[in-house]
């Protein structure tokens, strides 16, 4: 099963850059000046994204090198600890949705240190695997439109963020046990 | 909501540092962070600049509209505002196909194309978003993922016997998100429009 899904993901990209062209062309349309005239947009759009992205990412660094992020994850662990999830996957946990670079590293780290096959190395796996950097994404999808309120969509995706974090500690719990 | 929590994150980034002892760090990192904004978006112009072409040949051949009309009673639930067969629903569904197979790269233009799409439908105010994009967005970030492609690769590069056992974990997990993503914006837009 898994093998084939691998297979879909590795050919998907390569499938469409083969049949959109050709589908394009045999419509009659002039798939070099299509192509040329689409491409056009791509500068203006990601540079629209530089002032959002900015606003951002200083803040949430500001944030995580004073060492505030250290407290709210400190402020978290005895909640979080209640639920099952261990302490060594708790600053992964708060960090994900701010910054995806971050959080990587922290699950690297821990994989490097615990070896991927233990408890907490599927457990961080499937924490990293599964979530997402809400903040970048809110950021960069609604500054590439112009659009600063942003209304519910930070208190969702926070709540989806959460679920997914309870889910992949209550899984990993079922599946592969604690040590 | 967000400019409460831009301002936290500044004000108590700043005290906490001050309080600590290395208020130094403070410059450096706003810096940085501005740093890797510009570098992102700077990585961003080339795959932007080529996906935005490839969907143009799409959208011409016909495709993206063939799409939207494919998926269309999935959609029309979850995006009631969006017009039948409009060219967003092709893009939203490109953008959440590329996220399940853990395509990122091809992921994040194809978004940005949705949300184009969806901003000529925003009749209200052009910088807030609309429930559409509210919608999106909670299943964009909450999307369920079958290949995730990063850590299988950090997994097999430290050893593991079976890097891709956390594959149905995953799956379980994300899908556990986009289901709580989905309630939580049905019930936030209702009470969202009750309120405004």
């Amino acid at each position: 099963m898994f093998g084939i899904v691998s297979d879909l993901s590795r050919w998907a990209i390569p499938v469409v850059l083969l049949l959109v062209p050709l589908i394009a062309m045999i419509r009659g349309v002039n798939v070099f000046e299509k192509f040329v005239e689409g491409a056009e947009d791509g500068f203006s759009t990601a540079i629209k994204t530089i002032p959002y992205l900015v606003a951002m990412l200083v803040a949430i660094s500001v944030f995580r090198a004073s060492g505030a992020l250290d407290i709210v994850t400190g402020v978290c662990s005895p909640v979080l600890d209640k639920v099952g999830v261990p302490a060594e996957v708790l600053p992964h946990a708060v960090m994900r949705p701010l910054s995806g670079g971050a959080a990587l590293g922290i699950a690297t780290d821990i994989i490097k240190t615990h070896g991927p096959d233990s408890f907490i190395g599927r457990l961080i796996s499937t924490m990293q695997g599964s979530s997402d950097t809400t903040f970048y994404v809110l950021t960069l999808y609604f500054g590439s439109v112009g659009i600063s309120r942003y209304r519910y969509s930070i208190i969702s995706g926070l709540s989806a963020d959460f679920t997914t974090l309870i889910a992949s500690v209550y899984v990993a719990h079922k599946l592969f046990g604690p040590i | 909501m967000v400019n409460y929590i831009w301002l936290g994150m500044m004000v108590v980034g700043v005290l906490v540092a001050g309080f600590n002892g290395h208020i130094e760090v403070v410059t450096k990192a706003a810096l940085d962070g501005a740093r890797v904004a510009v570098q992102t978006a700077m990585d961003l112009i080339a795959i932007i600049t080529f996906w935005l072409g490839i969907m143009k040949l799409a959208e011409a051949a016909g495709l993206v509209r063939a799409l939207a009309r494919m998926v269309r009673p999935i959609t029309s639930f979850l995006f009631p505002s969006v017009p039948r067969d409009h060219p967003a629903m092709g893009a939203i569904v490109m953008n959440l196909s590329a996220n399940i197979l853990g395509l990122g790269n091809a992921a994040t233009p194809m978004g940005l194309i949705a949300m184009q799409e969806l901003q000529k439908l925003n009749r209200g105010d052009p910088k807030e978003a609309t429930d559409a994009m509210c919608t999106f967005l909670a299943l964009n970030t909450g999307c369920i993922t079958l290949i995730p492609t990063t850590i299988i690769g950090i997994r097999l590069i430290y050893g593991s016997a079976d890097p891709t056992e956390i594959v149905g974990t995953t799956i379980f997990a994300t899908a556990c998100g986009m289901t709580v993503a989905v309630i939580m914006d049905r019930m936030l837009r209702y009470i969202y429009s009750r309120r405004w």
